[in-house]
């Protein structure tokens, strides 16, 4: 049912991924100032705002389901939230490799940016073990939708709040992107959209692959086998669909 | 509504006068957190920023204690089933269980505050700075009371209780930390006259404001069933 859909979406991946990428590192000109290590911005960033925007879109997903009550909304919102977490954790080692080359330290606690992102994982950590401290599927996914949206509310409060209280080290990119030379802007676009790429198409397969879970799980229930699930984070809708 | 929320407080209320649990517990708490900052530190004094730092650190975490219990008597001895079958509003809960943690933290802070001007800092609290505490600190304990009924409840039908309320609420309540630690610096500042930062009193309020109307409007999920 998905196949179709999903291999377009792998291909518009590889292409503008690999493609982005080359740009960045073969068009894209030296940073002057930086060196080599600036190129790294053209994965840092890219993801920082893809796993920024997979927190909120799970949290949207999250208010779907409580407004709906389906269970594909909660299945959506926990596989944006599982990769958006993903890309959260590496835009932490990226960041850290990046202030290491470019300030001297691994962490720098005047930057903002990457202090409020920290904040924000740790927040979203706890997202996969409230879920499974909860037996109850119905509930799980109610409380799991809770949690979801009350932490997409944070994210920005808590940028706004962090920024207010460091300096500002951190290149601003959004401030500084109208004198990007062309081809550095390019790049950096292009790997933008193959990072959100990437983010939707690893999304479509952990949903296709749950679905699948689902149905086998179904199928065999009707074949009269015992099926016995484990506690688990993951939603569970084999109960739902035919 | 009011009604109910009235009723409710007052059962909380009297709970704790019977049987003094929460409010003793966090007040002994955050005693001997300062006795521990004290050895941490190696500090007989301190004053400005670290006190601030101190003084924060040491609500906060006496804050999780009372998180934590806010909703115990209610799931364990039946008061949700009692509750959901009562024909009322279900966020009276949430503002009842709001204003009785906000109260709780009020008490602690009539201990904790003269204690550590006792204990730790140094020059003490000078008389004229108090209001200036108790501004911030009443912000403070509104947003920590907000956000500590919307976890407590979130946390409370989970297995792993005692675990998942500090892991929630520390980085939910982190702008408040900020916030809170920023306007006490001032306060305990050594021979300061600096007026409060007010933009940061106004981030506070903000803050508050915008999880009220969260917890207001996620409320009735959590307490379904």
């Amino acid at each position: 049912m998905h196949s179709k859909h999903l291999r377009t979406l792998t291909l518009a991946t590889l292409v503008t991924l690999i493609g982005g990428l080359a740009l960045a590192a073969f068009v894209a000109p030296m940073d002057a100032d930086q060196g080599v290590i600036q190129k790294i911005f053209y994965l840092h960033v890219p993801m920082a705002i893809v796993a920024l925007g997979g927190f909120i879109y799970g949290g949207i997903c999250g208010a779907m389901y409580l407004r709906t009550g389906k269970p594909s909304w909660d299945l959506r919102s926990y596989c944006a939230l599982h990769h958006a977490l993903i890309l959260a954790l590496g835009v932490l080692i990226t960041g850290a490799i990046w202030g290491k080359a470019s300030w001297g330290q691994w962490w720098v606690w005047d930057e903002p940016t990457l202090v409020a992102f920290l904040i924000i994982f740790l927040l979203y950590v706890t997202y996969s073990p409230l879920r499974f401290a909860i037996e109850d599927r119905e509930r799980q996914a109610r409380y799991a939708s809770v949690f979801a949206v009350v932490a997409a509310v944070f994210v920005p409060l808590n940028f706004m709040a962090v920024r207010m209280a460091t300096s500002l080290i951190h290149p601003r990119t959004f401030d500084s992107s109208d004198n990007l030379p062309g081809s550095m802007a390019l790049a950096f676009l292009v790997c933008t959209i193959g990072m959100t790429f990437l983010f939707l198409t690893l999304v479509q397969y952990e949903m296709a692959q749950k679905n699948t879970t689902f149905q086998l799980r179904a199928l065999r229930r009707r074949l009269g086998d015992d099926v016995v699930i484990g506690r688990s984070a993951a939603p569970d809708l084999s109960g739902e669909q035919p | 509504m009011l009604g109910t929320v009235a009723a409710l407080i007052g059962k909380d209320l009297s709970l704790e006068r019977r049987v003094p649990q929460m409010v003793p517990a966090m007040a002994l708490f955050s005693l001997s957190t300062f006795v521990v900052f004290h050895f941490a530190l190696q500090r007989d004094a301190v004053a400005g920023a670290l006190a601030a730092g101190v003084f924060t650190a040491t609500l906060i975490f006496a804050a999780m204690l009372g998180i934590g219990r806010l909703f115990v008597a209610e799931h364990e001895d039946g008061g949700f089933d009692g509750f959901l079958l009562a024909p009322v509003d279900r966020t009276a809960l949430l503002v009842a269980k709001a204003t009785v943690l906000f109260l709780f933290l009020v008490l602690v802070q009539l201990v904790a505050l003269p204690a550590f001007a006792l204990l730790l800092l140094d020059p003490s609290l000078n008389g004229t700075r108090i209001l200036d505490a108790v501004i911030v600190l009443l912000l403070v304990d509104a947003g920590i009371a907000v956000i500590g009924a919307l976890v407590g409840a979130l946390a409370i039908q989970t297995r792993a209780r005692d675990l998942l309320v500090p892991l929630i609420a520390l980085p939910l309540l982190l702008p408040i930390v900020i916030g809170c630690s920023e306007s006490l610096a001032a306060v305990f500042a050594a021979g300061s006259a600096d007026p409060l930062p007010g933009r940061w009193l106004m981030t506070i309020g903000l803050y508050d404001l915008v999880f009220a109307l969260l917890a207001f409007a996620l409320f009735d999920y959590l307490v379904e069933d």
